[in-house]
């Protein structure tokens, strides 16, 4: 008899493909995936057959068309001539502005704090205790709110202003400080300033390696103050100092000229960053905790001063704990600074998902900028934190 | 098992949210058996909400004049109350049916932004106020001056042409909410509050010291203010501009909310006849109960009654809002 039934029979039947794990796998997949793609594609044509019906226009045009509205505070150049993609990038830059300015002053309040809380001084750690379950546990909105009102009630009107030095003014319209007007030559000051900075990288690295290898230390912050500060003057000097101050003036209503510290950015990053900094405070807090006591004991068993000892052992090996969590917060609060629009701090959403979108009724095109900007402004912070976390990470020899 | 139940219930639920988008709005009031009515976050006298969260207002009984004419009974609204930046996005999406939100008729709004005016329920027009102390008389005294508006408004356009023409400087301060407005005004933030003077007249009543505020004399703009309805329903905007019109009728015709019981049943003259439905078939044109301005009128009441019970509190005068008969701009189309 031929062996080839006999085979035939011992070899397991090929199973149906439901039957079969894999193939199943793949088959649900593949459904799902034609699912998320036909709701997108509904989601998308639903939006554009409406559109079509009501005869509302669409599409990106309205963006070089001028605005005709006026725009508080700026970083970049606008008037009623500009167009809506202007007041873009006077909104984008305005949020970036108050976000970077919020996120430093966090972070410093923030590690002062969780540092403060775990003090030996009773009295202040309880302080920082109080801090920051007080402002983490009140909404983030009422406290803009509180801030706003707070620094403007008080504060006397332009013609009553207070007064520092005749060049600086404090009333509710803001604080007005002199502005320095750069003339012919100011450049070099400019170069100046950027070459001493390099400079004193330059040494930094410089007296690391030499400690490294010889054990000796250098001075080196008292040589890069020295440096900053010394070397633009010397350009200034060599000038003739380009630079006039243009002093504000009360002319009618209103202080004119010099440069205005409004009062909504004044409480919206006062804000911003006391209510992140409580949340920091609790992240810098734990991490220090997490560093193992014997640490400590170690670091002064060697002799270190208490100072070094966080600055040199506690600080670096904390820092692997709190900067995940450190990001979120960064994360929030770049996309809390949207509640500008309640105070009147010109904002992308104010300006742009605010006042444009109002005025141009282009709600689909604008939502979908203002959604990618902070989709972006999130994913650039992300990178960068996630980049300063591979450098801080433990490196193992 | 449990991703093709979800899947089954997301596909019903994109179903049903399709479908819900392509019939009219009018058989959406009438299946729904409410008006869906967008107002503001409370302006007194034209949509405000009282303590026990009722609203009242010239622009709410528009809402109610609508339901009585469409349903038949004038309680049968609900409100949404929008900011003035909300408001269109809220009506193009279909949230809304009518949009009733003291909001400027303008050409772009009418034609881009896909909606229809249906009328006029208030001739107003942008005004300043600034506080007395500030020794100032006219609006164009205001160069350097910071100015309060609200955000996503005509106002915050009609400002910048009217410095802008007057070689005047300014500060905007815009809020998004007109509460906020009101409060940084009040704490000295702005020189000068700018809206609709009708808007700038409901609002000093919630200052610290209305007293001490005064509202210029200048003008500077035309501000129709009136209720707004989506593209694509032009039964819907047919039933709310007659609304209006049959609101003027009335006080035209001197029908009250008292008396048109009565001069239904006894008044012979055929235009009162066809007004309330006993005659004529107005309503089977519009697609609406005989009795539809019957109902308007009975239910909500004439014009002038609104005006009285909602304006007139707030120090208006009836002004270019009175009936042509009496100089004013307020003229029905005949009903017949």
């Amino acid at each position: 008899m031929s062996q080839a039934p006999h085979k035939m029979a011992q070899m397991p039947s090929k199973p149906p493909f439901w039957r079969d794990p894999d193939k199943r796998a793949m088959l649900f997949q593949a459904l799902a995936l034609g699912f998320v793609l036909y709701l997108g594609y509904s989601l998308v044509s639903n939006t554009m057959a409406n559109l079509e019906r009501q005869n509302i226009q669409t599409g990106f045009n309205f963006l070089s068309v001028s605005t005709g509205f006026s725009i508080a505070e700026s970083i970049i150049f606008y008037d009623e001539d500009s167009s809506y993609l202007d007041a873009f990038f006077v909104g984008l830059g305005n949020t970036i502005y108050v976000s970077i300015i919020g996120i430093v002053l966090a972070t410093v309040i923030g590690f002062l704090m969780g540092v403060a809380r775990l003090s030996n001084n009773f009295l202040l750690s309880r302080l920082a205790a109080v801090y920051v379950d007080t402002l983490r546990n009140l909404p983030l909105l009422l406290q803009i709110f509180f801030w706003y009102f707070a620094v403007l009630r008080p504060l006397p009107k332009p013609r009553n202003a207070v007064e520092f030095g005749e060049s600086v003014f404090l009333s509710n319209r803001g604080l007005v400080g002199p502005k320095p007007i750069w003339e012919d030559g100011a450049a070099l000051i400019g170069w100046a300033l950027v070459a001493a900075i390099l400079a004193a990288i330059g040494i930094g690295r410089w007296a690391k390696q030499r400690q490294a290898a010889t054990g000796q230390t250098f001075p080196i912050w008292r040589t890069a103050l020295a440096l900053v500060v010394l070397l633009p003057l010397a350009a200034a000097v060599i000038t003739g100092f380009p630079v006039s101050l243009e002093v504000p003036e009360l002319k009618g209503f209103n202080f004119r000229g010099g440069m205005t510290l409004t009062p909504e950015f004044a409480a919206l990053v006062l804000a911003l960053s006391t209510y992140t900094a409580a949340f920091i405070a609790e992240i810098v807090r734990s991490g220090i905790m997490a560093i193992n006591k014997g640490q400590t004991e170690a670091a002064y068993a060697l002799g270190l001063q208490p100072g070094i000892t966080m600055r040199l052992v506690i600080i670096p090996q904390a820092l692997r704990v709190i900067i995940p969590p450190l990001t979120s917060q960064y994360l929030n609060l770049t996309k809390n600074s949207s509640l500008a629009a309640a105070i009147a701090y010109p904002d992308l959403v104010a300006v742009f998902a605010g006042t444009a979108l109002n005025q141009t009724g282009q709600a689909v095109e604008i939502m979908s900028m203002t959604l990618a900007v902070y989709l972006f402004l999130s994913l650039a912070i992300s990178a960068f934190m996630n980049w300063y976390n591979a450098r801080m990470a433990l490196v193992e020899r | 098992m449990k991703l093709i139940k979800t899947t089954a219930i997301a596909i019903a639920t994109a179903a049903t949210a399709s479908a819900a988008l392509a019939g009219p709005v009018m058989d959406k009031i009438i299946s729904q058996g409410h008006v869906q009515c967008g107002v503001s976050q409370g302006l007194p006298g034209f949509s405000n909400p009282d303590a026990n969260g009722d609203w009242s207002g010239i622009d709410v009984d528009l809402c109610r004049g609508v339901a009585a004419a469409i349903l038949g009974d004038a309680d049968a609204v609900k409100y949404s109350p929008l900011s003035a930046k909300e408001r269109f996005t809220a009506l193009q999406s279909g949230e809304i049916d009518v949009l009733s939100r003291n909001t400027t008729w303008t050409a772009t709004r009418d034609t881009a932004l896909g909606l229809n005016f249906a009328g006029v329920m208030f001739y107003d027009g942008q005004g300043f106020m600034v506080r007395k102390d500030l020794g100032v008389d006219s609006a164009l005294e205001l160069d350097g001056a910071s100015v309060c508006t609200n955000q996503g408004t005509t106002t915050e356009l009609n400002m910048a042409d009217f410095f802008r023409a007057n070689g005047m400087s300014y500060e905007p301060v815009v809020f998004e909410k007109a509460d906020e407005v009101v409060a940084a005004y009040d704490a000295g933030r702005c020189d000068v509050y700018t809206t609709d003077t009708s808007g700038l007249a409901a609002q000093r009543t919630k200052l610290a010291d209305p007293g001490a505020h005064k509202v210029l004399p200048e003008v500077i703009s035309k501000e129709p203010l009136g209720p707004v309805v989506a593209h694509g329903d032009d039964q819907l905007l047919d039933a709310v501009k007659w609304t209006i019109y049959a609101m003027l009728e009335a006080e035209e015709m001197g029908l009250t909310s008292k008396n048109i019981k009565n001069k239904a049943a006894v008044d012979t003259n055929p235009a009162v006849q066809r007004f309330v439905g006993n005659e004529g078939s107005l309503g089977e044109g519009l697609g609406l109960s005989a009795d539809w301005a019957y109902n308007i009128v009975s239910q909500v009441g004439n014009y002038a009654e609104l005006y009285e019970k909602n304006i007139t509190p707030i120090e208006l005068p009836r002004g270019v809002n009175s009936l042509w008969t009496q100089g004013g701009l307020m003229y029905a189309m005949p009903l017949r």
